[in-house]
């Protein structure tokens, strides 16, 4: 994102994980979970900084003995009608995986943040995004983190989404571990007025309370279970109009745009589309300004929400192009394909527009992506608007001595 | 009916549904043993044990499901599981 001018006099150089505790913090949570793991466990460690000099009013701080813990102790605090959040990441992350159904299914508006790495088995503790990619049928919202500030600024624009009494659902703030979580930027740390302006109390709409009792996550038979699920989905497309309009206001009062569901870069007359999520984008940004320069039409397209899954923004942004590549940080071992591709390949097939549409699975494990790698990709996808798809979807680099 | 968000709902309406019925096994005190000690209301996941006012215990046989916790963890061994027979 370019530098708002007026920011400039208020900005900080912090650490990716400073602004976004304190983010969680000027949100004003009533509950937090904490379970280290890399690389999130800067962003606890700060919360708990902020917990200990006394900076966080009206809420608790607790230590759980893993992340299952974590997310389970967040189901009941949100049930007793608190503002909740945790971070987690890769097998921590995994290991939530049952509760977070139960997040979801008991319209429990959880905040966490994701500092995406990749899973094991090889233990790695680098970035990709396949933990948070795997959770994407959990029935949270799902949205990913270009830069620092932006990592922080979704936190505000999560809650206010995730508890509008229209969606009720958790959502996930995805950032890529290290690159974002540890990374020192200038940015501007949230303030509290503005946030407070912004984000008003969670009004819950039951609470579980002793003094007038009441049952959450009962059981459903098969008479009523598919309505639950009917009305979970609808939710989901509920929040996309919310995210949009949410950025947007959030824009107003804080002077930063970051995009709604999507945000388009030199895509108007783009006759190659690159889509991502993530950091990843800051480079693809650089290595299409270079194109530009020598006149060549590239955009770049930011996929911000992947849950609710932007459909209608996605075939209206892409539509006019001669190719699109899509660049996932994680697969679906079984299709060669990572997530987005196949997203938003099943979103045009209807769509009457048979554009060429290739993948590349990228940067798994934390490899660098170079300039050149994108620089390579813009090059294949010319050669697809040209000649056709040889290559549908592929691992973008491999290296063939160690096979 | 509507469905509310969540699912949540009066608590307690369960009550209509006696499950004692799927019960093979009657949990049954053995007062000479028992030392009061109360572990069985405790552990008793379907709240029925019931304090009597002698300090004695009692189930609720309309809920017990007979699966025999109580019996287990019975310091005393004071809770003896008989056969339903009809």
């Amino acid at each position: 994102m370019a530098v708002n001018l007026e920011d400039k006099s208020k900005m900080v150089v912090t650490e990716g994980s400073y602004a976004v505790a304190h983010a969680a913090k000027v949100c004003r949570p009533n509950v937090i979970s904490a379970y280290p793991i890399t690389p999130q466990t800067h962003i606890v460690e700060n919360l708990s900084k902020f917990m200990a000099d006394g900076e966080i009013p009206n809420c608790e701080y607790i230590n759980v003995e893993s992340e299952f813990s974590a997310i389970s102790a967040l189901v009941g605090a949100s049930a007793a009608g608190a503002r909740t959040y945790s971070a987690t990441t890769s097998q921590g992350l995994e290991l939530m995986h049952e509760v977070l159904f139960n997040a979801a299914g008991m319209r429990l508006p959880i905040v966490m943040t994701i500092a995406n790495r990749a899973v094991s088995a090889p233990i790695n503790i680098w970035n990709d995004q396949q933990d948070s990619i795997s959770q994407r049928d959990t029935g949270w919202l799902q949205l990913y983190a270009e830069d620092l500030q932006e990592s922080a600024d979704m936190l505000p624009q999560l809650y206010k989404i995730a508890e509008d009494k229209e969606v009720l659902l958790p959502g996930m703030a995805c950032m890529d571990g290290f690159i974002l979580s540890h990374v020192y930027e200038p940015l501007v740390l949230l303030e509290q007025d503005l946030t407070d302006e912004f984000l008003p109390a969670y009004e819950p709409e039951y609470v579980l309370d002793p003094k007038n009792p009441m049952s959450f996550g009962a059981f459903a038979a098969p008479d009523t279970y598919e309505e639950f699920r009917y009305l979970q989905e609808q939710a989901m497309q509920n929040a996309l109009p919310k995210i949009e309009a949410v950025a947007k206001e959030f824009g107003e009062i804080f002077g930063r745009f970051h995009g709604g569901l999507i945000d388009e870069y030199r895509t108007e007359d783009a006759e190659v589309i690159i889509m991502a999520m993530g950091s990843i984008l800051g480079t693809i940004k650089d290595v299409v300004d270079e194109y530009r320069a020598r006149g060549e039409k590239i955009g770049v397209l930011k996929v911000r929400a992947f849950r609710p899954f932007p459909k209608e923004q996605i075939r209206k942004a892409i539509k006019d192009a001669a190719v699109v590549a899509v660049l996932d940080k994680n697969i679906s071992i079984g299709t060669n394909e990572g997530a987005l591709f196949t997203e938003t390949k099943a979103c045009m097939y209807n769509a009457r527009c048979d554009i060429p549409i290739i993948g590349y699975t990228i940067g798994h494990g934390g490899r660098d992506i170079r300039l050149e790698t994108i620089a390579k990709i813009i090059e294949e996808a010319k050669e697809v608007a040209s000649s056709g798809i040889n290559t549908e979807s592929q691992f973008v680099e491999v290296r063939e001595e160690l096979l | 009916m509507k469905i509310t968000t969540g699912g949540v709902c009066k608590a307690g309406t369960t009550l209509v549904n006696k499950t004692g019925g799927w019960r093979s096994f009657r949990p049954v005190f053995n007062y000479e043993k028992c030392k009061k000690c109360g572990l069985c209301e405790i552990v008793c996941p379907d709240m029925s044990v019931l304090p009597k006012e002698d300090g004695f215990f009692k189930y609720n046989y309309d809920y017990c499901k007979g699966c025999g916790i109580c019996a287990n963890e019975c310091p005393a061994d004071a809770i003896e599981m008989v056969l339903e027979e009809k």
